[in-house]
């Protein structure tokens, strides 16, 4: 069961890294013209052409690309000539730091939220947390990170710039990047609340709640030890769903309080066409992302015995 | 905070007029719109109110806008004034006039990109539905591929390679976004074209574009449509993203999302201004999304189950 799936995310991943590499083989014409532009030389495009290898033929390539990937080894910038993997190094790390950061912000947060609201639901606590979930979800991400830097950075609470280099401590580096973070945190719990709320609803209609309630156990005790056992697995699903959304919503966020991450780079990148880092982030992003679904598959598989002996 | 004590103040009176339109249609109206106008609630009003002030607007552009939309009519970052009652941008343009131009703009180009995404994605997906076997596995193994990388970061590869202008950005976002549809166009389609009357239709001998446009997109209208209102935000949020990043719409458009970089140096002197613009995309979305949960609430019949 648990191993299918697991190649079933292999696969996907492959897959994936095709749709990536292709995709520039989807231009009208060849990459270095196209990046060179109109009024470029013959002599300069045919240059350009064999420093990205373009005379190979595709699967060649896209074989060595790969391979390279897996490696670590992403090949050269083509804005400045510096491998990749040294432009990735650290910011892969400050990313992560800032994703793992929200995570653990978000999580507890929503799934207290969650379980309080479907405790009380229909109450005002119900109504409001529903509310203001309805509006976090429609906004966009640096419409809240601009609120937060004039009402929290504004007033010097926090800093509303996040310089880190090799000597910041971890309590300073908590510190500093607590804004990006808590933006990200509002908007990924939202759904996540709403969704823990919905999973505990639905459950608390089923009879052996009712039993319980009927024994006269107290409701929090029924929620927490009755139902949420039976809810792990859509909340874990959840979890790992926004998880996987922070994914995309670390690049505005990092471009708003000029974190040194991966997704500014990627924006950078982009901005100067570079499509030899585009790709390797995307395909980093695009890993994550589906890394990330494959444990909520797998972990809800296991905390479902139904589920793990199917047939 | 007066501010903020004024922004409260615009939405309650936005509610309270969306209040007395919505007594006022009660009152008017008979028969069957009269009977859509007395289930709907505030929300919805309010919703419905506040879509049509952003399409007129976005109509009377020019006739609203005291100056034109490109033109340097002040010094740079000018405070709020008669003259200029939101101040001047980063260049010296007048905010107002901008912002009035954005809606122009900036909501133009979402929808243009959502229609566009509608018409290719569930034109597709029902095509696939319609026709099954080997079609139907090549577009739908294809689109979970596509569907496998974030939808942002897709749209970043792709506007690299395409380059950033507004055509590439509409074509890309639409793309990705055409994905979705057919996602959604397809699986409600399947459980058309198991009735009855497709096969009879097909027993008639009628084709493909018969059947998808007679007898299937007539059925499955109501979820397209509530999908349409849930998709236009999407897209408009990822447009408005791609803008702030400097990758969408780019000035001298006036567009919300550039916009709201251009003049972000200002929020870290407490000026709220470069607020407004992502103010007028929050308010857009909140008022789509109250309108299609007003109508999927209809279309699911919840009403007559509760009565």
């Amino acid at each position: 069961m648990i191993l299918t799936r697991i190649a079933l995310g292999v696969g996907l991943l492959f897959v994936v890294s095709l749709v990536i590499f292709w995709a520039t083989e989807l231009l009208p014409g060849d990459l270095a013209t196209q990046l060179l532009g109109q009024s470029a030389t013959p002599e300069t495009v045919a240059a350009l052409r064999a420093q990205l290898g373009l005379n190979d033929p595709a699967p060649v390539r896209y074989w060595a690309w790969l391979t390279g990937a897996l490696t670590g080894d992403f090949g050269v910038s083509l804005a400045n000539n510096r491998p990749i993997a040294d432009l990735i190094g650290a910011r892969l790390g400050n990313t992560v730091f800032l994703a793992l950061y929200a995570a653990a912000l978000s999580v507890p947060i929503a799934l207290t939220l969650g379980i309080l609201s479907a405790l009380w639901r229909n109450s005002i606590f119900d109504r409001m947390a529903n509310a203001g979930a309805l509006g976090a979800i429609s906004l966009p991400e640096f419409f809240i990170a601009y609120i937060l830097v004039l009402w929290l950075a504004q007033t010097g609470f926090f800093p509303s710039m996040v310089r880190i280099n090799p000597t910041t401590t971890f309590g300073d580096r908590l510190y500093m990047t607590f804004l990006p973070a808590l933006t990200l945190t509002l908007v990924v719990t939202a759904h996540m609340m709403r969704m823990t709320r919905a999973a505990i609803i639905n459950l608390m209609a089923s009879p052996y709640i009712e039993m319980a309630r009927l024994k006269g156990l107290s409701p929090l005790r029924i929620v927490l030890r009755h139902a949420l056992p039976n809810a792990l697995a859509p909340i874990i699903n959840v979890v790992a769903l926004n998880l996987a959304y922070l994914i995309t919503g670390v690049v505005v966020v990092e471009v708003v309080f000029v974190y040194p991450g991966l997704g500014q780079l990627m924006v950078d990148a982009v901005s100067n066409r570079d499509i030899a880092v585009v790709q390797a982030i995307a395909l980093i992003f695009a890993a994550a992302y589906i890394g990330l679904n494959l444990i909520a598959d797998v972990l809800s598989t296991i905390t479902n015995p139904r589920l793990m002996h199917r047939r | 905070m007066g501010f903020a004590a004024s922004v409260t103040l615009g939405l309650a009176g936005l509610f309270a007029l969306a209040w007395v339109l919505r007594a006022g249609a009660r009152a008017l109206l008979t028969g069957h719109s009269r009977s859509i106008a007395s289930d709907m609630p505030l929300t919805a009003a309010f919703g419905l109110l506040v879509i049509v002030i952003y399409a007129f607007v976005a109509i009377a552009a020019p006739l609203l806008a005291p100056f034109p939309e490109r033109d340097i009519v002040g010094t740079q970052f000018q405070a709020w004034s008669a003259d200029h009652p939101l101040g001047t941008d980063r260049i010296g343009r007048d905010m107002l006039s901008r912002l009035i131009y954005g809606a122009r703009n900036t909501v133009g180009i979402a929808f243009a990109t959502t229609a566009l995404a509608f018409v290719v994605g569930s034109l597709l997906g029902l095509w696939a539905a319609l026709t099954g076997g080997w079609l139907d596995q090549i577009l739908s193994r294809f689109v979970d591929a596509l569907m496998a990388i974030p939808a942002l970061i897709f749209s970043l590869l792709l506007l690299t390679i395409f380059g950033t202008s507004v055509l590439s950005l509409i074509l890309v976002i639409a793309a990705v976004d055409a994905t979705r549809v057919f996602r959604l166009a397809r699986s409600v389609a399947q459980g058309i074209v198991v009735m009855d009357y497709i096969e009879a239709a097909r027993l008639r001998g009628e084709g493909a574009w018969f059947l998808i446009r007679r007898e299937i997109l007539p059925n499955a209208m109501a979820p397209l449509v509530a999908e349409f209102g849930l998709r236009f935000c999407f897209v408009f949020l990822s447009i408005s993203s791609l803008s702030f990043l400097g990758l969408g719409i780019k000035p001298p458009t006036a567009d919300w999302g550039s916009m709201v970089r251009d003049n972000a140096t200002l929020i870290t002197f407490g000026d709220v201004t470069p607020l407004l613009p992502a103010g007028c995309i929050a308010l857009l979305t909140v008022a789509v999304n109250f309108v299609v949960d007003w109508q999927l609430y209809r279309a699911s019949g919840l009403r007559e189950a509760t009565q």
